[in-house]
């Protein structure tokens, strides 16, 4: 089976967000780059897979250089060959473009992608692809198994779950628990400067939604504190003063 | 030209995410005088029920009762709306952002060749061109987003606009779909759902516990507390990871992103990324014995102390109030 999972390079979720340029720019200053935690759960999980049937996973990313050494994680986890597409991830629409088109040139059986990427948070890059490809698209699943070339799934919706079934090729959006996330090991560190990661150009320069400006939320008053022995008071507070009982 | 809602039920009602979004499109609608609203539902539904969706200001709701759309198929539903976007003339599309809805949103966006931002929390500036406001990095910012097709998207994240509830009853239409094989590509075999309780995403009162309520046996206590508001439970990441509680209940960075009225945490130490899934409440309350918890920095009220104390206290008190 080819596998393909598109991964993010995001800040560490720990991260303080700030930006700079009159707030036209993310502020990288001290932040930790990881693989976003959603992509992490996919990665994991593909990891398994071709363990288990055998085939190629590749590791896909559309962004600068400075994306590299999340590419070269990637590898240390166990895929076996990345790609990063070599441009600026602009909105979701241009990312979802070329992912589709590096998607179809190496025909994959499976994409996996996470629910969603933590700073833009759009949840649409699967779908997008999906639709582009012409390949159903499920998210947020929490549970992959192949057996073959049926795929059966677990989808979380509001309050539960549902469990689908679908044949190959087709794209899933993971969350957890669909595996636990692999920490690279000597091994894996060691190999990971040795796999491929080719760069490729961008095909497609088209945007539809692209962020002009950031600003961050007000900053929060104190908290008021109440008495254990008092909570009757909090009550009061909460009906007459922050309405909201 | 009309302004496409897509409106979701839950147990045969329409969804109040669904009813904020139709509020929203009415007052984008308002703004842009792009003519009035309309809704469209797909599966079964009481058309009475569909009627009720003009108090929130949509004008009519198109109904494609076909039973097969029943089962939220992210492939049949998206085709379907794709179908009324064009029956109406539409430009923009509003939904209210939920599992199926981001991932129907994101296949029309490509279908419809429309511009889509996803976690909008204001209406959009449209005095030059067309902008956006919407939440990223999970809550920690806001992104203006500049949308530059003709078509567009959006997708309203909970309690970013009043529910309009003074609006005439909507007239309902059938509506036919026509629905490929293609789009039954996949098949719902089970689905397991919590029935009659208030759901987390949905939820106004969300009451949370974490690892400080040491064990599943001692949920019985938040669960009280929660009916007793009439809310919906929750968790922190490890609680659902240990097994105490099922995984739908997470909330936080890799969980479920709440944003009710009154968000409730208790023995939760308040790590960034579970506060990543709650900082759009409007209050917060925090009960935990350290306090040096990081939560208290992000409360409005806090007690210090036992919640196995403190919260059998506090739905007394609350039984006596409310
Ligand atoms: C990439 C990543 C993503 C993550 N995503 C999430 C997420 O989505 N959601 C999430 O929640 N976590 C997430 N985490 C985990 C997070 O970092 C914390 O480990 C977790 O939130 C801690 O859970 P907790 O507060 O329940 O437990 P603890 O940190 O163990 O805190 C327990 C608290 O209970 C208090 N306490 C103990 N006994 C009592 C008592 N009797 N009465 C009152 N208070 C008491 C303690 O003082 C303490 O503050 C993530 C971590 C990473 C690295
Ligand atoms: N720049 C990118 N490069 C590779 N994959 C991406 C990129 N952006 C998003 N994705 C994938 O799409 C998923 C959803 O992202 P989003 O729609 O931005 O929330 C992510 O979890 C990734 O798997």
């Amino acid at each position: 089976m080819k596998i393909l999972v598109c991964i993010t390079h995001v800040p560490d979720t720990t991260s303080k967000i700030q930006f700079t340029a009159d707030n036209t720019k993310f502020d990288t200053t001290g932040v930790q780059f990881i693989i976003g935690p959603y992509d992490d759960y996919a990665l994991a999980r593909a990891v398994e897979l071709r363990d288990q049937t055998g085939g190629k996973l590749t590791v896909l990313n559309v962004g600068e250089s400075e994306t590299e050494p999340t590419l070269r994680k990637a590898l240390a986890i166990g895929a076996d060959e990345a790609i990063r597409v070599n441009s600026n991830p602009k909105d979701s629409f241009f990312v979802s473009k070329q992912i589709a088109h590096y998607a179809k040139e190496g025909g994959y059986d499976l994409i996996l992608m996470g629910r969603e990427s933590i700073d833009f948070n759009g949840g649409m890059v699967h779908g997008m692809v999906g639709e582009l490809l012409g390949m159903p698209s499920f998210s947020p699943v929490m549970k992959l198994d192949v057996d073959g070339t049926k795929v059966t799934m677990a989808r979380e919706i509001e309050g539960g779950k549902e469990t689908l079934e679908a044949n190959l090729p087709l794209i899933a959006g993971c969350q957890e628990p669909i595996a636990e996330w692999k920490i690279p090991n000597m091994r894996g560190i060691m190999s990971a400067r040795t796999k491929p990661l080719n760069v490729v150009e961008a095909v497609s320069d088209e945007t539809q939604a692209v962020a002009t400006s950031y600003e961050l939320p007000p900053a929060k008053g104190a908290v008021k504190l109440i008495d254990k022995d008092n909570v009757a008071e909090l009550v009061k507070l909460l009906k007459n003063e922050a309405k909201v009982l | 030209m009309s302004i496409l809602v897509y409106i979701e039920q839950s147990e045969g009602k329409v969804k109040k995410t669904s009813l904020e979004a139709v509020s929203f499109a009415a007052a984008l609608a308002a703004q842009t005088g792009e003519g009035d609203v309309v809704a469209v539902a797909l599966g079964s539904i009481d058309d009475q029920e569909l009627a009720t969706v003009g108090t929130a200001g949509a004008a009519k709701v198109l109904h494609a009762g076909d039973s097969r759309l029943d089962a939220g198929l992210i492939q049949a539903h998206a085709s379907a709306i794709a179908q009324a976007f064009s029956k109406v003339g539409a430009k923009t599309l509003v939904l209210a952002k939920s599992s199926l809805g981001d991932a129907v949103a994101a296949r029309l966006a490509i279908k419809l060749n429309a511009g889509l931002v996803s976690n909008v929390v204001a209406l959009p500036d449209t005095t030059s061109g067309y902008k956006v406001k919407r939440s990223i990095f999970t809550g920690k910012a806001f992104a203006e987003t500049e949308l530059t097709t003709e078509n567009k998207i959006l997708a309203v994240k909970k309690n970013s606009i009043d529910l309009k509830t003074d609006g005439a009853p909507a007239s309902v239409e059938s509506f036919e779909v026509e629905l490929a094989d293609s789009d039954f590509a996949s098949k719902i075999t089970a689905t397991e759902r919590a029935t009659g309780e208030v759901l987390l995403p949905e939820a106004d009162i969300v009451v949370s516990g974490g690892r400080g309520m040491k064990g599943a046996e001692n949920w019985g206590m938040l669960e009280e507390l929660a009916k007793t508001l009439g809310a919906a439970t929750g968790c922190s990441k490890p609680v659902s990871d240990i097994g105490w509680r099922p995984h739908h209940e997470h909330v936080g960075q890799t969980g479920v992103k709440v944003a009710p009225s009154l968000y409730i945490a208790i023995g939760i130490s308040g790590a960034i990324q579970h506060l990543a899934g709650v900082n759009s409440s409007k209050c917060i309350v925090v009960i935990n014995k350290d306090p040096e918890a990081p939560f208290f920095k992000a409360a409005d009220y806090g007690i210090v102390g036992d919640a196995f104390e403190v919260v059998p206290k506090l739905t007394e008190a609350l039984k006596a109030e409310l």
